[in-house]
């Protein structure tokens, strides 16, 4: 049986290194330049009849605009409208890495959890500089509750500090866990298949139902990846 | 269909819409709960709350590590810092039980989430 985890391992395509570091074109960045490109064929080529009408690429590419524009009107409210592009970038982004993923004989690049971190600290830093920006020092009250007694600020403080930190980290986490365990399920099961001989039928039959729900997970979790910043973003404009 | 039936019987419509779509849905509820839907969201639910707790313990124990190797007080305030995360990780841990938004503060969630209570639908 094949390695269930071989499929994540990072291949130099065009070995580079500048100045003692290693910058090779890889597998990873093959399908990043691979889905940014896919994006921006799919979005230019799809209005490029800007018709009032919208036929069916049209429509699609407008779903997704729709769909975006309604979540950070949602969850962000007017303020929001200004990051919409930052937005809308980070859900593609992540969308068509995670179902680019699916395509037998791809690479996901979702699944490296570097790749997710960096996405998520540069949510955070942005969102933290928008948030002291906006209310100066005044935004370092968040971190303690209104009416509690100031005895409790060397426990309160440190405790919802840690939890704010560990935002970018959680975030990344969860994208990275969600899409290996998928994959690492998928391998497994069509190892069985091969294994088991007449019997594969039924790790086969398995396997399409998973591989369903993995479409699924894809869809969900750049989806949930997207809304947590937006409601990091309106944390920082609105401050509660 | 005629395009003047607008109005009140357009309204008729969408209230039956609405009855009917809430009586399906409590008439399949069962049969949902059972299989693909409700197991996923379990799902879900159960990977946040373990993330959670584990981010947070790992990150207050990198804070602790750095602020230790700053200061110079090796390993006391690794020690304390582990404790603290732990806290955290249970106080978001409560936040995603009790259906609280993300937000930082759990002082002004719970009170956002009462206020939503009583003032919502």
């Amino acid at each position: 049986m094949a390695n269930p985890v071989e499929q994540f391992q990072i291949e130099p395509l065009v070995p580079l290194h500048i100045g003692g570091v290693n910058v090779s074109f890889t597998n990873s960045a093959l399908l990043m330049v691979v889905s940014v490109a896919l994006v921006t064929a799919f979005l230019t080529l799809s209005v490029r009849g800007r018709a009032l009408v919208p036929g069916r690429w049209q429509s699609m590419a407008e779903v997704f605009y729709e769909f975006i524009g309604n979540m950070i009107r949602d969850n962000v409210g007017s303020e929001g409208r200004k990051f919409f592009p930052f937005i809308f970038s980070l859900f593609m982004f992540v969308l068509f890495g995670n179902l680019l993923g699916l395509v037998p004989y791809s690479f996901t690049y979702t699944s490296h959890i570097i790749v997710n971190f960096g996405l998520a600290a540069t949510v955070f830093v942005g969102v933290t500089i928008i948030g002291f920006m906006r209310h100066g020092t005044h935004y370092l009250r968040m971190f303690f509750p209104h009416g509690a007694p100031i005895l409790t600020a060397p426990i309160l403080v440190p405790i919802e500090l840690i939890s704010y930190l560990s935002r970018p980290f959680s975030l990344a986490v969860r994208l990275f866990a969600n899409m290996t365990v998928g994959h690492i399920m998928l391998k497994v099961m069509g190892g069985f298949v091969v294994a088991l001989g007449v019997l594969g039928v039924l790790p086969f039959a398995f396997l399409g139902a998973i591989t369903v729900l993995e479409f699924g997970i894809a869809l969900l979790q750049a989806y949930v990846f997207t809304i947590l910043c937006c409601i990091y973003l309106n944390d920082a404009i609105h401050m509660h | 269909m005629t395009d003047d039936a607008g109005g009140p019987n357009q309204n008729d419509f969408d209230a039956r819409l609405q009855a009917a779509r809430i009586r399906e849905a409590v008439e399949t509820g069962r049969d949902r709960t059972r299989n693909g839907a409700a197991n996923n969201a379990g799902m879900g639910l159960g990977f946040r709350i373990a993330i959670e707790l584990v981010v947070n313990i790992i990150v207050g124990t990198g804070i602790g590590y750095l602020l230790d190797w700053w200061l110079g007080t090796k390993p006391w305030l690794m020690v304390v810092f582990v404790f603290l995360g732990a806290a955290a990780g249970v106080v978001n841990i409560y936040r995603v039980a009790k259906g609280f938004d993300d937000s930082v503060g759990l002082g002004q969630a719970s009170r956002r989430g009462k206020s939503d209570q009583t003032n919502g639908p």
